[in-house]
Formats: C-alpha cells, structure tokens, sequence
C-alpha cells in the first residue's frame, strides 16, 4: 500500500497571491493483519456527517471537514483545524466491497479486508 | 523548454517542500502536533495537548486537541487560577508486531498539562465535554472578573 498524497491543490495555487487552499495532512498508522490492512487516522473535530471516504481508479481518500472553533475572541492560538486530506494507492489485494470505516474520538479506522487469494494459507505437509 | 516563471515556481515548491521536511521534526516554524516527536519529553512534554484559548464577557473557553483519548482517563482540574489537563492516548495494542506496521505516524502516551488562567474563574461552574477528539471546557468568569460598564456622566 503505498501513499499517494497528492498535493494538486499546492500546485494549483498562483505565485502572485497568497491565496492558499489549505488542509492538513492527518497522521496514520496503517497495519496488516491475517486478513486485512488497517488504516488508523487522527481526524480531531470532525464528525460523521464531515467526512468522507471514497475509494475510485484504486485511491483511497479520506477528507474530512472539522467544525467550528472557540466562541468568543480567542486570545491565545495554538493550532488551526483546516480540512483533512489525504490519499492512498490500494493494492490488488483489497477487496473494494468490503472496506469498513468506524469514527470514535476523533480517530479514524478503516478496514480493508484482502481478496480470498491474498490471504496467507498454511499449507500441509504431508510426510509419506 | 523552461520558461523564467516555472522556475520561480519550481523554487517556491522546493521551498515548501523544505519547509515540511522540518516541520516534521517538530522544529519548524509551525508545529502542528502531527509529529511522531509528540511525546518526546525534551520537545513537547508540556505543550500536548495543543490549547486554543477565548473569552467571552461571561466566561473563558479552552479547546484541546486530544483525538483517541479514552474519555475515562482524562482529568480535568482547576486550582486557583491554573487549569490542569491530563489523560491518556492509548497505543493501538501489543498484539499488532512491529513488522506489521506500514506506516506509524501517530503517536501515544500520557500526558499533563497545566495553563495559567487569564482571568479568575468559578471553579465550581467549571464544564468540560469530549467530542470528535476535542476537548472543551467553559470556565465561568468570577463576579469580580467579569466586565463592568461604567456609566459615563456628561456634564
């Protein structure tokens, strides 16, 4: 599974302003087990009906959007929550029909079980 | 061919691409907490989670930035004028063995911090909730804190 974190939306920008179309890059860990790959993200502030997950011409793409800041006048700054996005090329060996996504506390999991013939099968030996 | 100003942009790209390079290590001039260095102690010890602070006539609000804590290990506390923050972010288990990590960007661990308060506030009014990985408390302002209008007289 290799990353494929498109930064089109940099390269579009002109040089002239700085006018920037921003959004955060949310940390992963991604981990294989028997029968799946795991994607684990930190996506803080955004809520199932902000996000959205799309699998098309075999990339992943998480994109979610945080909802609003602090009432009143903030007077000390530490982070900023811009949209999150990011991309992953899938391999063969997932199974589009059957990813899974589940969001608690912010984090992200989702699960992308392998095809049949992707999964790792112990072979018998027998002994004569 | 190369045109003058696909350089220019070629040089802008490389400049941010610099740019991130040191921001992932934390030292750049923007440390948005998605480092693996989170919870390096010597870097970033007291300053996880990441705190927006405001204020309103009535009150002082707080956000932390604290996605995958287990709500049952973060504590909340005022003291004086001085507001404490300390919790958990549990690691995703032992079961999974290194070799089976493709990527380990995001980082876990205990974590304590305190922040001196702005303006005196009720500690007993004091209300926090945890959603979508945030973290926010409202602090009422004390009766002594809050602003008076002072009546101007035209003489």
């Amino acid at each position: 599974m290799a990353e494929n974190t498109v930064p089109a939306k940099v390269e579009n920008r002109s040089l002239e302003t700085r006018d920037e179309s921003r959004y955060l890059v949310p940390p992963v860990d991604i981990y294989e087990t028997g029968k799946n790959l795991v994607v684990v993200a930190d996506l803080p502030g955004v809520d199932k009906d902000g996000l959205s997950i799309r699998v098309e011409d075999d990339i992943l793409t998480i994109n979610g959007k945080p909802h609003d800041g602090l009432p009143g006048d903030a007077i000390g700054t530490e982070f900023e929550l811009l949209d999150f996005y990011r991309q992953f090329r899938l391999g063969e060996e997932v199974d589009r029909q059957k990813i899974t996504a589940d969001l608690k506390h912010g984090v992200l999991t989702i699960v992308l079980p392998k095809v049949e013939k992707a999964q790792p099968r112990e072979i018998d030996v027998r002994v004569a | 061919m190369l045109t003058f100003r696909d350089a220019l942009r070629d040089m802008e790209m490389l400049r941010r691409e610099i740019e991130r390079t040191f921001e992932d290590y934390g030292i750049g001039r923007w440390t948005f907490p998605f480092s693996r260095y989170s919870f390096v102690p010597a870097i970033s010890a007291r300053s996880y989670p990441l705190l927006n602070v405001s204020e309103d006539e009535n009150a002082l609000h707080v956000e932390a930035l604290a996605p995958g804590v287990s709500p049952d290990s973060l504590k909340v506390a005022v003291t004086g004028n001085q507001l404490s923050i300390s919790g958990e972010k549990a690691g995703l288990g032992k079961d999974i063995q290194a070799e089976a990590y493709h990527r380990n960007e995001r980082s876990a661990g205990r974590f304590v911090r305190t922040l001196d308060l702005p303006a005196d506030v009720d500690a007993g009014k004091v209300e926090a909730k945890y959603s979508n990985g945030l973290l926010r408390i409202t602090l009422p302002k004390t009766e002594e804190a809050k602003p008076k209008q002072i009546a101007i007289n035209v003489g």
